[in-house]
């Protein structure tokens, strides 16, 4: 049996490591395998192997070496930057303020933080996915001490005004956090000019390991300990380092900066190219998050009178992988809380679907994906009732 | 995550359609929770089910359970598609995740709803039956 092609189009949910990435990584499993706190030379050459990917990580964000942290990934990172400011700053005040359309990294850690007393304002976006700007400036109080806004939504692609939002933060006195998970490679990203405290990314979204992210923590951020114990990362994260990832991070991210024009360019051009042949071969479509401030590899579709899961299966069985905001791909009965906060109306959330392009995605990718989202979506309206009233009702009209 | 037998009938539905002037339909379910099915049954003079169609709004699921319990009615009476419950529809399929069971209560829920309107158009009594609490098509 000829074996069946795969295209991947989950790209925000993780990436294949680059061979690049992988060959780097390897000899810290075996050769040099040594902990980079030991006094021998194996070990001090690891420590400078960090030292150095460090250095190279921070450049690509315009920051200082010293002030990256190295994570076990974006969960940790975001989880880290609420609780360590809520911590440290919970004696200036107690309100934090950031959006309804974060990742839950940033949303379940917040609402944890209101069971312990703190206040959070979660702000509206508009239909695009953009947080105002006017509700952020009014939400701002004397108490406020923190305010988280990602750089670019997981979901629907939406980039944020980050220098925008990091002027008013800044202005205020108030340390403002950006997780960059999706953005980091995908947008120049430079945390002096934007004003960024604190940046939160992954290593696997950028064609890099998984387990391995970094925080970036800005010289005027007072933050403790977020793991106790030795005095690594500063003796603010201890744990001996992940230096296979470590080292696996810093390549992908250098790779990633290196050649973000040109891919984002070509990425860019394929996404549009997607979202124009969806938009005007298929009927009753439509595109979520902003057509233009968009991350250069999202696309996210709702296709009305059709449900997102039936829709994903059916593209797996043609080989093609994605994902979808509905009720049944997030295990609950409520579709996803970023199309609801655009303000898609229950039965349409339903429907999405979102593409993530990568760097080995084609034009002939794109258009056997077209191709059969065209079949498919047409087979799922034709088992829809909600379709059937649709039609029945358009004769009426 | 799903069985054989689900991904047989998501990916073949038995019976997807409509029947016109059809002796009962039902409707159950609502778009806001992702899932809606309508039945349609073709009963003859001699109260059997001859036909039986389905449209569904849903995940794999839903449409594997539509198919299946529209498979499980076909040629019975309408007294003996009061067995086909949620768990007979199941059943049939060789089990559906724990996440996914309220789609076979919804199956079962949209049999007896069309079971209903076939009952209450004909003024009789079908034993076991009440009056369905899910259709939307009344509550809207």
């Amino acid at each position: 049996m000829e074996e069946k092609k795969i295209i991947y189009l989950d790209n925000a949910a993780t990436t294949p490591v680059r061979p690049e990435v992988l060959q780097a990584m390897l000899p810290y499993f075996t050769d040099k395998f040594g902990n980079p706190s030991g006094i021998y030379s194996v070990a001090a050459e690891n420590k400078k192997a960090i030292t150095l990917a460090r250095e190279t990580i921070a450049k690509t964000i315009n920051a200082k070496t010293e002030n990256i942290y190295f994570t076990a990934g974006g969960s940790e990172s975001d989880n880290w930057a609420i609780k360590g400011i809520a911590e440290s700053l919970g004696s200036k005040g107690n309100h934090i303020i950031t959006s309804k359309i974060e990742h839950h990294a940033i949303l379940h850690t917040c609402e944890y933080l209101e069971k312990k007393g703190f206040e959070v304002t979660y702000l509206d976006v508009d239909e695009n996915g953009i947080v105002k700007i006017d509700e952020l400036k009014k939400a701002i109080r004397p108490d406020t001490i923190l305010i988280s806004i990602m750089f670019a939504n997981n979901e629907i692609g939406t980039l944020q005004p980050i220098a925008q939002i990091g002027e008013i933060a800044r202005k205020a006195g108030i340390i403002f956090h950006t997780d960059a998970v999706q953005a980091y490679t995908q947008v120049p990203i430079d945390v002096e000019e934007m004003k960024i405290d604190l940046l939160s990314t992954s290593a696997h979204k950028i064609n890099g390991p998984k387990g391995i992210g970094f925080l970036y923590i800005g010289d005027n951020v007072k933050m403790h300990s977020f793991i106790h114990g030795g005095a690594q990362e500063r003796k603010r994260r201890a744990g001996t380092e992940n230096v296979p990832g470590i080292i696996g991070f810093a390549e992908a991210a250098k790779l990633a900066s290196a050649d973000m024009k040109e891919r984002t360019s070509k990425e860019s051009e394929l996404r549009d190219y997607l979202i124009d042949r969806v938009l005007t071969e298929i009927p009753y479509v439509r595109l979520n998050g902003d057509r233009y401030k968009r991350l250069p590899n999202n696309a996210n579709f709702s296709f009305q009178f059709i449900e997102g899961e039936s829709l994903l299966i059916m593209l797996d069985m043609e080989g093609i992988c994605a994902s979808s905001g509905s009720a049944c791909t997030s295990g609950s009965l409520d579709p996803s809380h970023v199309l609801l906060a655009i303000g898609l109306p229950h039965e349409i959330a339903h429907g999405s679907l979102r593409l993530t392009l990568g760097t080995m995605t084609t034009k002939q990718d794109i258009d056997f994906t077209v191709d059969r989202i065209k079949e498919i979506v047409a087979r799922l309206r034709n088992m829809s009732p909600l379709y059937e009233d649709f039609l029945k009702s358009q004769k009426h009209d | 995550m799903y069985s054989e037998k689900v991904m047989d009938h998501f990916q073949n539905p038995r019976n997807v359609g409509e029947i016109e002037d059809a002796s009962g339909v039902g409707t159950v379910g609502n778009a806001k929770c992702g899932d809606i099915m309508r039945i349609y049954l073709d009963i003859d003079e001699n109260r059997i089910i001859r036909d039986c169609k389905f449209k569904t709004f849903g995940c794999g699921a839903a449409v594997a359970t539509s198919s299946m319990a529209t498979e499980l009615v076909k040629g019975k009476s309408v007294q003996e598609a009061m067995e086909v419950t949620n768990k007979a529809v199941m059943d049939a399929l060789d089990g559906l995740p724990p996440v996914k069971v309220h789609c076979s209560l919804l199956a079962e829920e949209a049999i007896h709803a069309a079971l209903w309107d076939y009952a209450t158009k004909n003024n009789i009594e079908i034993a076991g039956l009440e009056e369905p609490k899910n259709d939307i098509s009344e509550k809207d």
